[in-house]
């Protein structure tokens, strides 16, 4: 096959789009899990209902190792750019699909065994997507270019979320609530399939990896990448390596920084999801030219001592930034109006049943101008002898503009750790593994360090905090002294510990000297 | 720096052997009983970041015990 010569420029451009849609796809499902819970899973079936959890919160993750291993072995063997054009269609065909699945009430069990179905092929296909695009770019790259060029990959990620809460909030914007909840989800979804139209136009006339091709020509390709790069002590102690003292630190910076903050402002802070997400989008756009300089600046000083540095100052930060966030819009720092309190209480027979829903909203305002409001719902059921549901109670914060400044500092500070543990991982990974098994190589590590380490983060954290005020609440009730002084922090745990072996083992295992891809 | 990096396997090997007990025995088990929601976290302790980390750590300590990071790593 005849090398085409095309520009850098596109290569990088053509990879990046590709990249970003992917990510795009990947992230409305989690932006619109809340809406997705309520069209495909019924809400009075706890099983169902774990189904929807596992699916929202773990399964597309959970997958994108196997995806890494599928399509690396792929890419390897046939090349990259056929890997990832099929990659890229198959993240499309799913999310267009999920878009079109029927609502529960529609077709029963069925839709949230579709849903569950399309996004574990959304998470193959982002686990096959990124090692393609970044190992595609790196070996077009000059050795002494090589984070630079890549770092443009590493943008994708953050600009898809950005796009993907951009397009929900647009979306919201352009209708009624209803008219959102009935159809207007299904359009971010719906999106997806131009612009993977879009980009598929844009990649197909790309060429092959020069180092792939050369590889290729002199016969020097795996006869089997997976068996090379897992059978053989010389690659696993690699991937090894490249897991423990890089990606399980850097997926874990990146998911706390980037998700578990957006988390943490919603579930625990209980501000405004719009203000929330629009504080995560500010702190974002801010953030991300910062993976370009951090890319960039790793050609010159080595991406190690970069990628530790951004896990270290997570390691050392985390604490003091997410308290500063909490403190930031704790009511019981604040002054309430006097006399600003009204308590509105309504019954509301509740279709297709003689039970009843008694709603309670309380709503306060603060002298520095937050706005509370509380919402609690209790069903009143007819039938005395039967056990009641659970009261479902929600809080809700809107915050001044000090305040919503003041959290956009504390999220780029955490995005800038993201942009230095993130930034150069593409060009140390693909620089770690030889060309015929390099796909398969580096997708491994780089998704159970994104995907299953830093992908259910989120989850276990707020999982870990719940626990902490549940301990909180027992011993308050048992007459006894709280058990967490700081429960909303318990969540960092998870991440502090992990981070903190991986600095040891990167900083002690890692040389991070060599900017040479091997042949 | 070679004889800090073979000790140092033991410490990974032990660290892996007790985040699996850790999560496991500690965590997941009492998750298992209580049912419900907690499945969730039980399943993700027991069946991917038990068997992740101890099996993981432990290649990974074994092979800094005999030596094989003790060459030059980019």
């Amino acid at each position: 096959m005849t090398h085409k010569k095309q520009s850098l420029a596109y290569i990088i451009s053509a990879s990046s789009v590709g990249t970003l849609i992917e990510w795009y796809d990947f992230y409305i499902f989690g932006s619109l899990a809340t809406v997705l819970s309520t069209k495909f899973f019924p809400t009075d079936n706890p099983t169902a209902a774990f189904l929807n959890t596992l699916a929202t919160f773990a399964a597309g993750f959970v997958v994108r190792p196997f995806g890494a291993l599928v399509f690396g072995r792929l890419g390897d063997l046939i090349g990259r750019k056929y890997t990832f054009m099929v990659t890229l269609m198959l993240m499309g065909g799913a999310t267009f699909a999920i878009g079109l699945v029927p609502s529960y009430t529609t077709i029963g069990a069925f839709a949230p065994i579709l849903v569950l179905t399309l996004r574990l092929l959304q998470g193959l296909a982002l686990g096959g997507e990124y090692g393609g695009a970044a190992t595609y770019v790196a070996e077009h790259s000059p050795d002494e270019k090589r984070g630079f060029y890549t770092s443009w990959i590493q943008t994708t990620a953050t600009v898809g979320l950005v796009i993907s809460l951009g397009v929900i909030m647009l979306t919201k914007a352009s209708m009624s609530k209803e008219a959102f909840d009935d159809f207007g989800w299904r359009i971010p979804f719906l999106l997806s399939a131009l612009m993977v139209l879009v980009s598929f136009i844009i990649r197909r006339n790309m060429s092959e990896s020069p180092l792939f091709e050369k590889a290729k020509a002199e016969g020097k390709m795996a006869k089997n990448p997976l068996k090379e790069s897992f059978g053989h002590k010389l690659n696993l102690k690699y991937v090894l390596l490249a897991l423990f003292g890089a990606t399980m630190g850097q997926g874990l910076v990146w998911y706390t920084g980037q998700f578990y903050a957006q988390t943490f402002l919603i579930k625990i802070c209980n501000i405004d999801d719009t203000q929330a997400n629009t504080i995560m989008v500010i702190g974002l756009l801010i953030g991300t030219p910062l993976f370009i300089f951090f890319g960039g600046l790793s050609d010159k000083i080595g991406r190690k001592g970069i990628m530790l540095a951004g896990m270290l100052l997570g390691v050392i930060f985390y604490r003091p930034i997410f308290e500063k966030m909490y403190q930031t819009v704790n009511l019981s720092n604040k002054e309430k109006v006097v006399n600003s309190e009204k308590i509105d209480r309504k019954i509301t027979s509740i279709d297709g049943t003689s039970d009843s829903l008694l709603t309670t909203t309380i709503s306060a305002s603060y002298t520095d101008g937050t706005q509370f409001k509380k919402v609690i719902k209790v069903t009143k059921l007819a039938d005395a002898s039967k056990e009641a549901p659970k009261a479902d109670e929600k809080t809700t914060l809107l915050i001044n503009s000090s305040d919503r400044w003041t959290l956009i500092l504390m999220v780029f500070f955490l995005i800038s750790f993201v942009t230095m543990a993130y930034g150069p991982i593409a060009a140390f990974l693909v620089e770690l593994f030889p060309t015929k098994i390099r796909y398969t190589s580096m997708s491994l590590p780089y998704h159970i360090g994104n995907g299953i380490f830093g992908g259910l983060m989120p989850a276990i954290a707020t999982f870990l905090v719940t626990q902490a005020k549940d301990a909180n609440k027992a011993a308050e009730e048992a007459g006894q002294a709280v058990v967490y002084a700081k429960p909303y922090l318990e969540g960092l745990n998870y991440p502090l510990a992990l981070i903190g072996v991986c600095v040891v083992i990167g900083l002690i295992y890692i040389k991070g000297t060599g900017r040479h891809m091997a042949e | 720096m070679n004889a800090l990096k073979k000790i140092l396997g033991i410490v990974w090997i032990g660290l892996g052997l007790f985040a699996g007990y850790y999560l496991i025995i500690s965590q997941a088990l009492p998750l298992w009983k209580t049912g419900g929601n907690d499945l969730v976290p039980a399943i993700i302790y027991t069946f991917i970041l038990a068997p992740l980390i101890t099996l993981g750590m432990s290649i990974f300590g074994y092979y800094a015990v005999t030596g094989e990071f003790n060459n030059e790593i980019k």
